[in-house]
């Protein structure tokens, strides 16, 4: 460039501004966007506790729910706690053994076309409505048997199997190759190689995939309306027998015309709202760590 | 000639021959180093006096090798020997087949989907691919450390003592952890902190540590791919005075981009090119073996020539 047509720096073109203006604009859409996505959040939370909180007393976890809204009889939600604690873990009890060998299968063993079938299937099981899965177990298991805490421990599997066989081998592939070569260099079996090295690595992750799973389960509503009753008002621990879940607490206080059955029912949101939110941090805190820990190794 | 240290229990080394090349030629080894009985006489490649594989049997003898991924040829009919107990480097630029052929020697190619091998592979007259042959045992007899260091991500004396543990080894296992930390020249750097991860020590050590973690397991052959490449150049050194120290009773083959490195640490060296076909198919070749001082003052090829005196790659 010659000296004579040198432009300064300053008081640029038309364009330059033009350019810096849109700029401006799509920062200001992109911000605008990520603080209506935490406002959904913070909204969902502050009108729940709001509502939930008058209701929040010892009564809630100590008593049963009641039986026709009346004050005074009942009116807690011991039972649907712990029939959401009892039916979520029999659901991860069956999800996490069989999420986790289907990752390792898929990552470690699968051939490379075989591996993107299951990841394809794990992808669409993740979009199955989940009432779908509801009438699914309910004619699997529920028809000829009655609704039971297992029926619905089935379903709600089926619900976590693709979060942890899919948050799992995310985990697995991110341990880098070089671990499993130095693994087998060393004359270890493929297999030995797997629970000796690779595991122990991404354990961090698959604890993240598990809670994640359980937050998820405990919220899901669709697959107990067909599994286990909306009537169970005692406290129930044969798991052949139907129990109550606080999401269908839930639902059941939102359509009550008792007054008392909907502040409950805000109340088992509030709860339900805070456990998920524990899990489900927790979770992603832990996953932040494994993942720190396995980089290391890169 | 110089002191080179030797563990304990090796015998004494022998008079040299008389070294006939330039000044800047390795040290010669040992006419009989090898603690270990000899299956087979070495031979005499071309008997110069100055070779130094007199007196060392073959370990590796690769006849028509070739080795492909999905049809693709990696590197093609290499025939050579490999001797006990020198070191002998593989060189030449990238893409010329040098770590595929190592890979071969220990069958970790096997884990490659598509990797295939073709020729024979002898090791001490046993053929590697044969039917009755364990992949798994001949990586316990063939040891590998790798270009980037790649500790478990346990702690330092789990490191080592993966591959005993692997191997039942577990008599005595405190000394055996010891004897191969000390051996890899890092005992005296970890000896207070050996619960401490491996991943916490410096590149490296860690890549000593890896060297501690495949000697534990008593092999019979190191197979080196690049192990310094990522290390500065101090960490290099040390990594190299190793090799220089473990060939008394090791049979060592490194892998090398740095032709400097070759010089100062192989008797033997491997140079390697790229062949391309008239259909444009890359594959490597062998170009010439022999003495190091002589591949690289005396080389018989126009190409190793070219390459060695850096017009070349």
């Amino acid at each position: 460039m010659s000296t004579a047509s040198y432009q300064p720096l300053a008081g640029s073109s038309g364009r330059a501004a033009r350019r810096r203006r849109w700029g401006k604009v799509m920062e200001g859409l992109a911000t605008l966007a990520a603080i209506v996505a935490i406002a959904v959040l913070a909204i969902v939370i502050i009108s729940v506790a709001k509502k939930g909180l008058p209701a929040l007393n010892v009564d809630l976890f100590t008593q049963v729910t009641s039986t026709f809204g009346i004050p005074g009889q009942g009116g807690g939600i011991k039972n649907a706690i712990i029939g959401t604690v009892i039916m979520t873990a029999i659901a991860t009890a069956i999800s996490v053994p069989l999420g986790v060998l289907l990752a390792i299968f898929s990552s470690e063993f699968a051939p490379a076309r075989l591996a993107l079938i299951i990841r394809i299937t794990l992808n669409v099981l993740a979009g199955v409505p989940t009432i779908v899965i509801g009438v699914f177990v309910f004619g699997l298991l529920v028809v000829g048997n009655g609704y039971s805490a297992y029926a619905a421990g089935v379903a709600l599997s089926i619900v976590q199997l693709p979060v942890v066989a899919r948050s799992t081998e995310e985990v697995l592939l991110l341990v880098p190759h070089s671990l499993r070569e130095a693994g087998m260099a060393l004359g270890a079996s493929r297999a030995r190689t797997v629970l000796t090295v690779i595991l122990p690595t991404a354990v961090g992750g698959i604890v993240t995939a598990t809670i994640v799973a359980v937050a998820r389960a405990a919220g899901e509503t669709a697959p107990l309306l067909f599994t286990t009753g909306i009537f169970a008002n005692a406290v129930v621990t044969d798991p052949t027998k139907p129990m109550a879940s606080i999401p269908l607490v839930i639902f059941q206080g939102s359509e009550s015309p008792s007054a008392h059955d909907q502040e409950v029912a805000w109340a088992a949101a509030l709860v339900l709202l805070v456990g998920v939110l524990i899990g489900s941090s927790v979770g992603r805190l832990l996953s932040l760590r494994s993942r720190r820990r396995i980089e290391q190794t890169r | 000639m110089s002191e080179t240290i030797r563990p304990e229990g090796t015998p004494p080394m022998t008079d040299q021959p008389d070294q006939t090349a330039a000044g800047n030629s390795p040290d010669p080894p040992p006419e009989v180093a090898s603690a270990r009985p000899t299956t087979q006489l070495g031979e005499l490649a071309g008997g110069h006096d100055d070779d130094p594989t007199v007196g060392h049997p073959t370990v590796f003898e690769l006849e028509n090798v070739s080795v492909s991924y999905s049809g693709m040829v990696a590197i093609r009919d290499v025939d050579m020997d490999i001797h006990c107990n020198l070191v002998t480097a593989f060189i030449g630029p990238s893409g010329c087949g040098k770590t595929t052929l190592l890979r071969s020697l220990n069958r970790l190619n096997d884990l490659i989907p598509g990797a295939a091998v073709e020729g024979r592979v002898s090791y001490r007259s046993e053929d590697l691919y044969g039917a009755d042959i364990d992949a798994v045992e001949v990586r316990r007899r063939i040891g590998m450390v790798f270009q980037r260091p790649n500790p478990f991500p346990k702690s330092i004396y789990d490191n080592v003592a993966y591959g005993l543990r692997l191997h039942g080894m577990k008599d005595d296992l405190d000394g055996r952890v010891e004897r191969a930390l000390r051996h890899a020249v890092l005992w005296d750097e970890v000896k207070d902190r050996l619960k401490a991860s491996g991943l916490s020590l410096s590149g490296g050590q860690q890549q000593r540590l890896c060297i501690a973690r495949a000697l534990a397991i008593e092999p019979d052959v190191i197979l080196m791919d690049e192990p310094a490449s990522a290390l500065d150049p101090i960490s290099t050194q040390s990594i190299e005075d190793l090799v220089e120290q473990l060939k008394a009773e090791y049979s060592i083959i490194i892998v090398t981009h740095n032709m400097q490195q070759a010089a100062r640490v192989a008797d033997v060296t491997a140079f390697f090119s790229v062949d391309v076909a008239e259909d444009g198919s890359r594959s490597g070749v062998l170009v010439e073996q022999g003495p190091t001082s002589k591949l690289f003052i005396r080389p018989s090829d126009p190409r190793t020539e070219a390459y060695v005196t850096g017009r070349f790659g």
